[in-house]
């Protein structure tokens, strides 16, 4: 009965032009393609709660335990899909715990849409309760934002949000929506947003520029590649390894470049930046042409900019206008979408290799492997590296799993040993760096990609900032592995206190609980490893589960992150020590 | 390190709540404090038009012109130094109704200032001036030593004397 009561009732809200703004809000976010959402309900955002309960098997909404949890939940399932991530919260306090997340999504270009319910328009700014200025606090991290008052603005508003955060270069949009508007009843419609007037979103493509950088590619001896994440929001992978294998461009990547390129790639040179690889960095400063694409010279790939590739002329491909000549002189600024740019460009280069250059890389590879790498990979000391878990991640997952890592040392080991076969496979906070984004981000990419194994490695820290979403994984039963290198430390702030202040470690010794034991509490299958010998079978053990699992590795508690670059310093002052 | 200068800035946005949070947001995220400020309509219907002065370099200047256009609802932004624009502030004194009767020097400080008298009772005379912030200096100074009860100048206003084409990008947007 109570099924064709609901039929009855949807069937009668299709035929109905008249809706209220709560209801418009669920056919707004369906006719957008969206499937599930994340969020945490509350007084003023009740109204639309209430109809998603009619409109539950459409429209699947995961309530985190923490409304932070919901904007990074949001934002792994947009990173690993390539779709907008959605997150819902109440006013106040749900409202501003959504912050971290959207500032996280706006440095790292994640399209996200967040909607906020607001008190009644007649109580705004008479600090009602639950009243925030959330477009005043948002207004910083968002790409857009728009308060809501009336219900007739909601389906043009939620078009062009969805709109704004899908194109050009993405990021988040915040909606407010009085909750007086929620309940008013409108006549609705919906039609897509395709453009907006004051909002170009890809800068039109200049052929004479894509020339001109073939020209500098043409006669370049020494080209150096670094691409970032803009291959992977433009959807250009296929473009980019066409251009790079064409032209025999050694290439390097950015944070969250990774994955881009297939690790094992010939011309994969490795990461740039603090923990990057030696060679890329060191080669940075001689290379002759750096060929930027997609990424922007962020500080903790350049280090000192007085220093940083002076020699070379600069080719930068990139779809945000403010981010050229931002950091870094061009030579010559190719604007457009990756895609486009990269396609166009392909047939002016010329087929080479760089094959004496490229052996550089590899010289400086074999010096990195001796003074680091061996001993990450395969130590012989008694305590438990972080790269020795990696490995047996990449063996275990034969480099197919999307890794999510958190903040720290152990991101830094994770992007840099991960094996990567799949784009969109790397899913890290690199702008904001942002701990406890893992625990939810992978919560959301494993949603949002369930046939793919998605391993959430992170530390003990940054566990703890976020714990409360193994309760999401309890609950959706969705089937994350989760990775906690414990070194009882947060190690990279240790890291930094050993090498810079005289080894004083202020607040950076955490007691930890016995985490196998949490995870237990949440019916999450867990293990603690303590020793070599027991690590393969178990991270073995973890990848062949049909659900959730939780590894604890107990690592040695005071190792440090190498190759490092001191803040500060030049990419040539690159330290193996 | 190129030297810090004045430069007028013109934006073209649409006319909703919270863009000039928004743009102030810009400057105040870099550290860099607003000089003035002026909102007001422009010559395209339904467009405003919010003209901010500041000292900065000019490599500032550029950067921000760009994170300036990158805002949704900011259709084009401009940046002169001073030569290339005509620019007035206005400003309001009031002053006491005495000082007209008993003060031989207020006459003739009227007539030379080019200020004119918009409003008069038996308390307080209100006298206008527009001009560049330097006339309206003089004109405080001058002012100054016979007692000001109220003083207020608006931010600047400018018109470039270029051409700011927005009326045709807009169109081509349209299309």
């Amino acid at each position: 009965m109570e099924t064709r009561a609901k039929k009855v009732k949807e069937q009668s809200v299709k035929t109905s032009v008249t809706i209220s703004g709560a209801e418009a809000v669920i056919k707004c976010l369906l006719a957008e393609g969206v499937d599930l959402l994340y969020g945490y309900p509350g007084g003023a955002i009740m109204p639309v709660y209430d109809e998603l309960f009619k409109y539950q098997d459409k429209l699947h909404h995961v309530l985190t335990r923490h409304e932070q949890g919901a904007t990074h939940s949001a934002q792994g399932y947009a990173r690993a899909t390539g779709k907008v991530g959605v997150a819902m919260a109440t006013s106040g306090p749900g409202a501003t715990n959504l912050i971290t997340g959207i500032a996280d999504a706006q440095i790292d270009s994640t399209p996200m849409v967040c909607i906020t319910g607001q008190v009644a328009e007649h109580l705004l700014g008479t600090d009602a309760f639950q009243e925030t200025d959330i477009i005043g606090i948002s207004t910083p991290v968002t790409k857009w934002n728009y308060q809501i008052t009336k219900a007739s603005e909601i389906p043009e508003v939620f078009a062009k949000a969805f709109y704004i955060a899908r194109s050009g270069r993405p990021g988040p949009v915040l909606i407010d929506i009085t909750k007086n508007a929620q309940f008013e009843q409108f006549e609705f419609s919906y039609e897509p947003c395709t453009s907006v007037r004051s909002y170009k979103p890809v800068p039109t493509m200049d052929i004479e520029a894509v020339k001109s950088a073939a020209a500098l590619i043409n006669s370049a001896k020494k080209p150096l590649v670094v691409w970032g994440q803009g291959v992977i929001l433009g959807e250009a992978e296929e473009e980019f390894k066409a251009v790079v294998e064409k032209a025999g461009l050694p290439s390097a990547w950015t944070i969250l470049g990774a994955s881009a390129l297939p690790t094992s790639h010939t011309l994969n040179v490795g990461m740039v930046g603090m923990h990057g690889n030696y060679g890329p960095n060191r080669l940075t400063n001689e290379c002759d042409l750096l060929i930027a694409i997609g990424m922007r010279f962020d500080d903790r790939v350049t280090g000192d900019l007085n220093r940083y590739a002076k020699q070379a002329k600069v080719i930068h491909f990139e779809i945000d206008p403010a981010e050229v000549d931002k950091n870094v002189k061009t030579d010559v600024a190719v604007l457009g979408n990756a895609k486009e740019t990269l396609a166009a460009l392909l047939p002016f280069i010329e087929e080479k290799e760089h094959s004496a250059w490229l052996q550089e890389f590899r010289d400086h590879d074999a010096i990195e492997f001796d003074k680091v790498i061996k001993n990450d990979l395969y130590p012989t000391k008694e305590g438990l590296t972080m790269g020795e878990v990696m490995r047996e991640i990449n063996a275990a997952s034969e480099g197919n799993a999307i890794i999510v890592s958190d903040v720290g040392q152990h991101q830094m080991i994770a992007c840099r040993y991960a094996d990567f076969k799949q784009t969109k496979s790397n899913i890290t906070s690199g702008g904001l760096g942002t701990m406890g984004f893992a625990l939810p981000a992978a919560i959301g990419a494993k949603m949002g990609m369930p046939e793919r194994e998605v391993v959430a490695v992170i530390g003990d820290g940054g566990y703890q900032m976020t714990i409360q979403e193994l309760g999401t994984i309890l609950q959706t039963k969705t089937a994350v592995k989760i990775v906690v290198l414990n070194n009882d430390y947060l190690g990279m702030v240790r890291q930094w206190q050993q090498l810079f202040f005289d080894k004083r470690y202020a607040s950076t010794t955490m007691v930890n609980p016995d985490f196998v034991t949490i995870a237990k509490g949440y019916s999450v299958e867990a293990k603690r490893v303590t020793k070599r010998e027991d690590l393969a079978d178990a991270v073995k053990e973890m990848m062949e589960s049909k659900d959730a699992y939780f590894l604890e590795v107990c690592v040695e508690k005071e190792d440090n992150v190498f190759p490092m670059i001191p803040t500060g310093s030049s990419v040539s002052d690159i330290r193996l020590s | 390190m190129s030297k810090k200068q004045t430069y007028t800035i013109s934006i073209y946005t649409e006319n909703n709540i919270g863009v000039l949070n928004r743009i102030s947001a810009i400057f105040q995220r870099r550290h860099i404090n607003i000089e003035s400020v002026n909102v007001s309509k422009s010559e395209i219907k339904s467009v405003s038009r919010i003209t901010l002065l500041v000292r900065i370099t000019e490599d500032q200047m550029k950067k921000i012109l760009g994170q300036l256009e990158k805002q949704i609802e900011v259709i084009k932004a401009f940046y002169h130094v001073d030569e290339d624009t005509i620019y007035q502030e206005s400003c309001l004194f009031k002053l006491s109704s005495d000082l007209l009767t008993e003060n031989d020097e207020i006459q003739r400080i009227i007539n030379s200032s080019k200020s004119r008298v918009i409003n008069i009772n038996k308390d307080f005379f209100v006298l206008e001036k527009s001009g560049t912030k330097e006339e309206v200096e003089e004109l405080y100074h001058l002012l100054d030593k016979h007692g000001i009860m109220q003083f207020v100048r608006s931010g600047r206003i400018a018109v470039t004397k270029e051409e700011m084409p927005v009326s045709e990008l807009l169109e081509s947007i349209k299309e």
